[in-house]
């Protein structure tokens, strides 16, 4: 019974608003557009945040990670001189410290970073190697092609082995699964082991771009074979540095424990280094930065689709006061044959739920195609996520209850007799 | 024990011979710093099946009196039983109730809702009544034919004459089978042929037993009721006819 009166009411509702289809249209456009740009600026921010969240989501949680990076006093260096030795970085006892001082670390991963030529009969490959211990692909997961990935008897035993990503091996091997093909790298030959895929984008975010041509070797060998000196040839001068390590990814056995470790690391890195010539990064931290940046970014998208859509139930408030002045008669005869004061208030109150949730429905249509469109011509990443158009949808019901409210009252409270009389 | 016969002021003994009783019934309007008295104490009971005529000058508190007699407002003071019940002091909603189930009104200016069709002005009660649609729609079909207007039911009231229109409020006002049947100047809008026409018509649902109250200023018209209330000033100035 209430169901069924409440669908007629709807229907009554709604064949009032069709009776002015115009003024109906003009009077949803507020809310109308005010949800459609509610929604297409949420699935911008969305989509922007999701990247960064992603990429910083996957260098761990429970991980910090501390760079090797050369001192600013020791770039300006004396540029008088041909060759000069810069040293500075991670050292080997960094990481033992690291994970002897503190329980709460589970490992360590230890990367240093080498630029070799590769050569393969006549293919030559400048090449960067990556030196480090069987975990790192643990860490930083590749899906592997063909072959294995280090494991920790390669480090034990000094093994020439080499794990190359797809692009390096497409372009020394010729093939993808030539796995056990003997390559060269500096002086020195290798065996190669395995090949991984190299991931675009969000690679662990501990690569530079030339990832794709990276050769992974035990850090232990590259240690004993060449050294801890890295030269580079620049127009004319020729520069060395000397760096221990440059990279080193600390996990944590528990994510709660990052803050309190990462602050213990740097009161313990400051002590051995006189240079500042590391940097630390948390992705856990970068990750609360970035969610609170989300937030914010959220917290003046919301402001701005309060505003908009309060002006749009201005607009419906304004129709709905001329409408009850306009069917004043109206009201009068419905009173005068018997309806109460709370039939009046739903009859016009649905009547304004109605519009405004139509023009919120419009609003999703409009608020699903921008975000397409933006992605197709500006390639923007946007997502468009469920709650936000549930969510429109609803507070436009709300404009519509709350803004829908006043007039229905005025229309109820209107006296039957004098109601009656108006012309 | 008796009681001293005091039967003007008796409150509440059931009366069947008469659906409504004024009892001193004052309305009283604050205009500026002057007080209009458009009631100023009527007794007067009205016997279940009478067909008035209210009548007077304008100003003598004729539609005063309308409005009071179909619970569209409250009596300063006094006291109004319908069907044996005080009505004069309810409140709103349950004076809506009453006007729902009690009374069938019919305007001069027809008020019917332009943007429904006939049908639903008809169905308009009903709806508040809380029918199902089915159940409405043959009652709507029922009166069509009883006020002569078969056929006419899926057009707008502005496709209709005047007389047609007054047809349908007639239709609709009947539509809750009210005990009372409220009129105010029925044919002023109209011809007097057509205005014949409905007198006829209201004439013949007196005889099917409805109690009429109609206010005109037409002699013409006053003549199809039984009995004719003058009134001057708020007050009963002459009763013509049976009473």
């Amino acid at each position: 019974m209430r169901q069924f009166r409440l669908a007629r009411n709807i229907a009554l509702g709604i064949k009032n608003l069709l009776l002015h289809k115009l003024r109906s249209i003009l009077t949803m456009l507020g809310v109308v557009f005010g949800v459609g740009s509610v929604i297409a600026m949420l699935s911008v921010g969305e989509g922007a945040s999701k990247e960064a969240l992603e990429r910083i989501r996957m260098l761990g949680s429970n991980n910090i990670i501390i760079t090797s990076m050369k001192p600013v006093e020791e770039e300006a260096g004396s540029g008088g001189r041909m060759l000069r030795l810069s040293v500075y970085g991670l050292l080997y006892d960094d990481e033992q410290r690291i994970r002897e001082t503190f329980p709460a670390v589970d490992r360590t991963v230890p990367v240093k970073i080498l630029r070799k030529e590769g050569r393969l009969h006549d293919q030559t490959l400048e090449l960067r190697m990556v030196a480090t211990v069987a975990d790192w692909a643990d860490l930083v997961q590749r899906p592997i092609i063909a072959g294995r990935t280090l494991i920790e008897r390669d480090i034990k035993d000094r093994a020439n082995v080499v794990v190359l990503t797809e692009y390096g091996a497409r372009r020394l091997l010729a093939t993808q699964s030539s796995i056990g093909q003997t390559l060269k790298l500096g002086p020195d030959y290798f065996e190669v082991v395995g090949i991984v895929k190299n991931e675009t984008g969000p690679a662990g975010g501990v690569q530079t771009p030339d990832q794709e041509v990276d050769a992974y070797v035990p850090l232990s060998l590259a240690r004993e074979r060449f050294g801890d000196i890295n030269r580079r040839r620049t127009a004319g001068s020729e520069e060395s540095e000397r760096v221990e390590l440059h990279q080193m990814i600390v996990q944590l056995k528990n994510t709660d424990d990052v803050e309190r470790v990462a602050a213990g690391i740097e009161a313990m890195l400051k002590r051995f280094h006189k240079k500042l010539d590391y940097k630390m990064s948390i992705p856990l931290a970068l990750l609360r930065e970035a969610e609170a940046t989300k937030r914010r970014f959220n917290i003046v998208l919301g402001s701005i689709a309060g505003i908009s859509l309060l002006v749009g139930g201005i607009g419906i408030m304004n129709i709905m006061l001329a409408s009850v002045t306009e069917r004043t008669r109206e009201i009068g005869i419905r009173r005068a044959i018997g309806a109460k004061r709370k039939q009046i208030v739903m009859q016009f109150l649905i009547e304004t739920v109605v519009l405004s949730t139509i023009g919120g429905l419009i609003g999703v249509g409009i608020g699903v195609i921008i975000p397409w469109l933006i992605t197709y011509f500006a390639n923007m990443p946007t997502v468009v996520r469920l709650y936000s158009l549930v969510l429109s949808v609803g507070i436009s019901m709300g404009v519509g209850i709350v803004f829908g409210l006043y007039p229905a009252i005025r229309a109820a409270a209107l006296d039957p007799i004098v109601a009656l009389r108006h012309e | 024990m008796t009681l001293p016969a005091t039967p003007s002021l008796r409150t509440s003994t059931p009366d069947n011979d008469h659906v409504i009783r004024f009892l001193n019934v004052r309305k009283t309007y604050i205009m500026g710093s002057e007080e209009v008295h458009a009631l100023a104490g009527i007794t007067l009971p009205f016997r279940r099946g009478s067909f008035w005529a209210l009548m007077g000058p304008s100003g003598s508190g004729k539609s005063t009196m309308l409005n009071v007699l179909g619970c569209l407002d409250r009596p300063t003071s006094g006291q109004y039983f319908l069907e044996s019940r005080d009505v004069s002091s309810l409140s709103d909603d349950a004076l809506s109730e009453f006007r729902l189930r009690h009374f069938g009104f019919i305007f001069q200016s027809f008020n019917l809702i332009p943007q429904l069709t006939v049908r639903e002005n008809i169905e308009l009660p009903l709806y508040y009544l809380g029918w199902e649609a089915a159940a409405s729609a043959a009652r709507a079909e029922e009166l069509a034919e009883r006020v002569g207007l078969t056929g006419r039911l899926n057009h707008r009231p502005n496709q209709l004459s005047g007389g047609q229109q007054q047809r349908v409020a007639i239709a609709r006002a009947l539509a809750n089978d009210p005990v009372v049947l409220l009129a105010d100047e029925p044919t002023g809008n109209l011809d007097s042929a057509t205005g014949n026409q409905i007198m006829h018509l209201l004439a013949e649902l007196n005889g099917q037993g409805k109690t009429i109250l109609m206010v005109t200023h037409e002699p013409d018209i006053a003549i199809y009721a039984h009995q004719r209330l003058h009134l001057r000033d708020g007050l009963i100035d002459r009763i013509e006819g049976a009473h």
